[in-house]
């Protein structure tokens, strides 16, 4: 478990970070290492430098803007989970974050090195997708955001430019009346997702108004299902109804199979646990 | 002084591990030590058509690479096997080589091909990316079943059909008559998972040539110092025995993967007499799940005969064991005689016949694993018997209350001589299954379970009532067995001047806590404080000659080797104090610490008799000075455990998800010496048994790929994969040891695997599904509901 040699740099700002990616054609951008750092001890990725954003203080903060919240990238999951503005305004975040791997993993890994990573068995797409986060990134020609349902772009494939780097999420208030959840059944072994179902919705008057449904796992990427909130939108959350949504889960994606879970066994395990997921609001 | 055999001490050896001052393999740093990586084959089955090594030698840093060629030229043949076990024709059973490195052939993924040595593990690493190896790719055979089918790609060229050996144990004919007369036959077929060890600790091995000597040390990550000694020294390397001195301190955890003499010790060693500077090598975790052996890997079919009263009638076993590519050290013994002697259970089966193929497949090589045969066939045997009460409609306790062989201790009552060839020692097995019944309030459960039927809940309720051999064994035994080697052990006792104790034991602890159990038992029996004693293990140099830790005999063999050195000390020193005392020898006793003249308050302290023994001024005439003993024990008899386990599961109907809600166990594991430390045997094995049957499982696809080679594919149990165990204890002493103790390493390993199963399908009885393979996992259980509910009644 040793990886090939490679030169270590620290990056004391964004910009300097992006300089030093100009400068450097083999360089990898390093932040909580949690996904990294494994590839390159197997040895199947072998960057000649690393530029570690981690310690960047402008990546490090959490914070209410206007009517968003932004996450800085480099914000560790745990951080996120015992956040109280997080926990009080987007308490799915907090839900989400405290599923992520063992404790040891929750206090290194960071958010943005997740989804920059894009495995399509993280448990971060699924929430970023329901709560219509926008992905912010910045490389030598400025800052852009992307929204997170364009920023999946396949297995371990973004938006993200060679040069840019995720800088953070912003994501809007959600609607003071508004319930998610993020409900997992996770593979064994790994405790990744095989599948991560967030919802995010708002009812008025018993019926729903507004609803996101986004699934992690199931396929290549993360995706939100809209043929399960069309089912839903303007109905009442009743049995009837949810088992109808229930069925239209993960219906026209391409589903993943392995030795834990089939591809048919997965798409069932997507209904049964979005159905679990509107039971629970 | 209170006996401090049976008290629950804190375990001596915890503060240096848990402080992280334990001394493991890999952290003995020698001057001029070089770093090994080994080149491993990609492939299950090829020939080497190419290698090239000279760009990797040329690289700054590497001192050496060498292949199969410089190993077959240097005239070295192979790693040997312990054990050998005939055809039930009589013939001899297949031994293939088992070359340190493969000069032309790779049979398993994993197969070693070459050793580059440089002055870091880094640099090593990097030049085996220089090493230029072309192979020529051949079909493999790895699954056993298809490996023995005429024209199946061969492991071996001299073993036809990939036998290794076909062997029989019972009567067949008595055993076909039964179950010709048999009222009811249950049958079911079974898959006994192959498994990957996982110790902790990584193996290790530093070979250290001392030219000014010409000495070798070999420091490895082992559980059995001696027996590699003697194997790589007489059988492998050629070198004499009295120069090579194999060191193994502290060990992180084995499970039986660590008893073996593995090619990687030979080769260091090897290696570093060529070099002439010590060479380390470390496994890699993904080189371990790749080339530690594996365990268990049996198919079998199996048929247990009763009569309309439900008694028992005879048991006809066919098992086809995957033992790998080429013979580990015990392979050959697990699928046979720790296998089919296991038959009998705790049942009184009048006919008894089993038939194993032993077969070469293109896979890592398998041999013990915690249990080691015994889970195998308790596995079979108690599936058999939950099948057999749902089939002929009995409750699952009361048929095994109806079979259970009657209580006998061994001293009163002979032992109970089995059909498989085997004679327990004592047993008493109602006890242990009504008290955990009780512990499981049976009848409030089967209530419970009942409601949550018709509320849709699939509540199961599962049972194994387990035996086991252990205390590893009697050698004019295991001898005829077929075993290469004694299998007793040794222990010595020295005195030090001040009254202070050192032992020195052949037993070798990687997790077990010998350091305390066998510290409280020389406390006990010499009146000193715990303190007092020091336990050295794990170095041929200084401990006589010993057969290391496995299956469950440190306590059983190697403390009673203890307790006899323990007994010559008193015997010696009573002569002392009666010369100090100017008494007889018969006027004192010994106890406390002091010999006492009876009836007296005159007496005199171990440390005043040790002392003296020592500085024999005032001393016995014709008596040696000093006071330290060696003893070999050799057991009677092997010693057998016994136990019942409960399992209570609950299955999601969405989704197929086992929930293991309760686990209980009680066992009689006879005497114990610390009952924290059997405690924690116990959850450890409890923990590992539950793992087979609901996670874990090598996954091999037809090219003989490992496909769960790591952490994020290979399902180890974790805390909350775990109920809170219940667990109590019976005690039924083995008669034929000092101590009384039979050996708990294993016993929760062998029993729980079944019970869980069979819990998992009495939830889903209403479903009619009758079998399912381990591992249990959601698809599976999931698949098996949705296959058959559509003729699904709510009864049972």
């Amino acid at each position: 478990m040793i990886p090939n040699e490679f030169e270590y740099l620290r990056a004391g700002s964004v910009d300097e970070a992006i300089s030093l990616l100009q400068a450097h054609e083999d360089a990898k951008i390093l932040a909580g290492g949690h996904s990294l750092i494994p590839v390159m001890k197997l040895r199947l990725n072998a960057p000649a430098q690393l530029i570690d954003i981690s310690r960047v203080p402008e990546l490090r903060s959490i914070r209410e803007e206007g009517n968003t919240i932004v996450i800085g990238a480099c914000v560790t999951h745990q951080e996120i989970a015992s956040s109280e503005l997080i926990q009080s305004k987007l308490p799915i975040l907090a839900e989400a974050a405290n599923m992520i791997g063992d404790v040891q993993v929750r206090n290194m890994g960071t958010i943005g090195g997740s989804l920059a990573h894009a495995d399509p068995a993280a448990d971060w797409p699924a929430s970023m997708l329901a709560t219509e986060a926008e992905i912010i990134v910045k490389g030598p020609n400025g800052e852009r955001s992307i929204a997170a349902s364009d920023f999946f772009v396949g297995l371990f494939t973004t938006m993200l430019e060679p040069l840019e780097i995720l800088t953070g999420i912003r994501i809007p208030m959600p609607a003071t009346h508004s319930k998610s959840t993020y409900v997992k059944f996770v593979q064994p072994a790994s405790r990744f997702a095989i599948v991560g179902c967030a919802v995010v919705l708002e009812k008025n008057n018993g019926h729903i108004d507004n609803i996101k449904v986004a699934f992690t796992g199931v396929s290549t990427k993360a995706f939100r299902d809209v043929n399960v909130e069309n089912a839903l939108k303007g109905k009442s959350l009743d049995a009837t109804n949810i088992a109808v949504a229930a069925e239209q889960a993960a219906e026209g994606v391409d589903v993943l199979g392995d030795h834990f879970a089939s591809n048919e066994y997965r798409k069932h395990l997507a209904k049964v646990y979005l159905k679990r997921a509107l039971n629970s609001l | 002084m209170a006996s401090m055999i049976g008290q629950p001490v804190k375990r001596i050896e915890d503060k240096r591990f848990i402080t992280g001052q334990g001394k493991y393999t890999d952290d003995v740093i020698l001057p001029q030590m070089t770093h090994a990586y080994i080149l491993r084959s990609p492939f299950a089955h090829a020939t080497i058509t190419h290698i090239d090594v000279s760009a990797a030698l040329a690289m700054e840093g590497v001192v050496a690479v060498f292949t199969g060629k410089d190993i077959a030229e240097a005239g070295i043949g192979g790693v040997p096997t312990g054990w050998q076990v005939n055809f039930r024709t009589g013939e001899t059973m297949k031994e293939p080589p088992h070359p340190l490195l493969v000069k032309d052939k790779v049979r398993f993924m994993g197969d070693a091909v070459a050793i580059v040595i440089a002055e870091t593990k880094a640099l090593a690493k990097d030049a085996a990316e220089l090493v230029e190896i072309e192979y020529e790719e051949h079909e493999p055979a790895i699954f056993a079943a298809q490996a023995i089918q005429d024209g199946a790609p061969l492991v071996h060229d001299d073993a036809p059909n990939n036998l290794c050996f076909d062997w029989e144990l019972g009567d067949q004919s008595a055993t076909d008559a039964a179950l010709a007369n048999a009222y009811h036959i249950t049958t079911l077929e079974f898959e006994n998972q192959r498994l990957a060890p996982n110790a902790i600790e990584p193996r290790s091995a530093i070979g250290h040539y001392e030219p000014g000597t010409d000495k070798y040390t070999l420091y490895t990550s082992t559980q059995n110092p001696h027996l590699v000694r003697l194997l790589m020294t007489a059988f492998v390397l050629g070198l004499p025995e009295h120069k090579v001195r194999v060191v193994s301190s502290d060990v992180g955890g084995g499970f039986g993967s660590k008893i073996f003499h593995y090619i990687e010790e030979a080769l260091v060693t090897w290696c570093s007499g060529k070099i002439r500077r010590p060479v380390k090598w470390t496994a890699e975790r993904s080189e371990s799940f790749m080339t530690d052996a594996h365990g268990r890997d049996h198919h079998s079919k199996a048929e247990l005969g009763f009569d309309k009263d439900g008694k028992v009638l005879g048991l006809r076993v066919k098992t086809v064991a995957n033992l790998g590519a080429y013979l580990s050290t015990f392979a050959p013994a697990v699928p046979t005689y720790l296998y089919g002697t296991l038959l009998q259970g705790l049942y009184s089966t009048p006919a008894i016949y089993v038939n194993v193929l032993g077969v070469f497949t293109h896979t890592t090589p398998v041999d013990a694993y915690r249990g080691a045969g015994r889970p195998e066939a308790t596995y079979l045997l108690e599936r058999l018997f939950d099948n057999a009460a749902r089939e002929m409609n009995m409750d699952p306790a009361e048929l095994r209350f109806k079979n259970f062989i009657p209580p006998f201790d061994g001293i009163n009552q002979p032992g109970y001589q089995t059909q498989v060839a085997l004679q327990y020692d004592s047993g008493n097995y109602e006890p242990v299954l009504k008290r955990a019944l009780e512990m499981v309030d049976y009848e409030n459960l089967r209530k419970e379970q009942e409601e949550g039927r018709k509320n849709g809940k699939l509540i199961g309720i599962g049972f194994s009532t387990y035996i086991e051999a252990c205390g590893i064994a009697p050698s004019a035994v295991v001898g005829a067995l077929g075993a290469r080697a004694g299998l007793y052990e040794h222990g010595q006792v020295r005195v030090e001047p001040t009254g202070k104790v050192t032992v020195f034991t052949g037993s070798h602890s990687h997790g077990q806590g010998h350091e305390t159990t066998f510290a409280q038992i020389v406390a006990d029996k010499l009146g000193i404080p715990m303190d007092h004693v020091n336990i050295v293990h794990g170095d041929t140099e200084s401990t006589g000659f010993g057969m290391g830790t496995y299956g469950s005999r440190s306590l059983a063999v190697g403390g009673s080797a203890i307790v006899k050195s323990i007994e010559k000390v008193i015997e010696k020193g009573s002569k002392i104090a009666a010369h100090l005392l100017e008494a007889s020898v018969d006027d004192l006793e010994f106890a406390e610490g002091k010999w006492t003249i009876k009836g007296t308050d005159r007496s005199v302290a171990f440390g005043e008799v040790s002392l003296t023994a020592y500085v024999p001024h005032n001393y016995p005439a014709g008596l040696e000075p000093g006071l330290d003993f060696s003893s070999f024990y050799d057991p009677a008899n092997f010693t057998y455990p016994f136990g019942a386990h409960i399992a209570v599961v609950e299955v999601d109907p969405e989704t197929g998800k086992v929930t293991l809600k309760r686990f209980v166990a009680c066992d009689d594991v006879g005497n114990v010496v610390n009952p924290m430390i059997v405690d924690g045997q116990i959850h450890g094995g409890l923990a590992q048994g539950i793992s087979q049957a609901l996670l874990e499982g090598v996954v091999y696809d037809e090219q003989g790929q490992l496909l769960n080679g790591s952490y994020m594919d290979y399902t180890m149990p974790r805390a909350d994969d775990l109920p809170m165990f219940e667990i109590e204890r019976k005690v039924t002493p083995c008669p034929h040891n000092p101590l009384g103790v039979k050996g708990a390493g294993e016993a929760g390993t062998i029993g729980s695997t079944p019970a869980v199963v069979n819990a998992v399908l009495d939830a889903l009885a209403p479903f009619g599904i009758k079998d399912l393979t381990m591992p249990l996992t959601s698809e599976k259980v999931w698949r098996a509901m949705q296959q058959k509910s559509n003729g699904h009644t709510h009864s049972k």
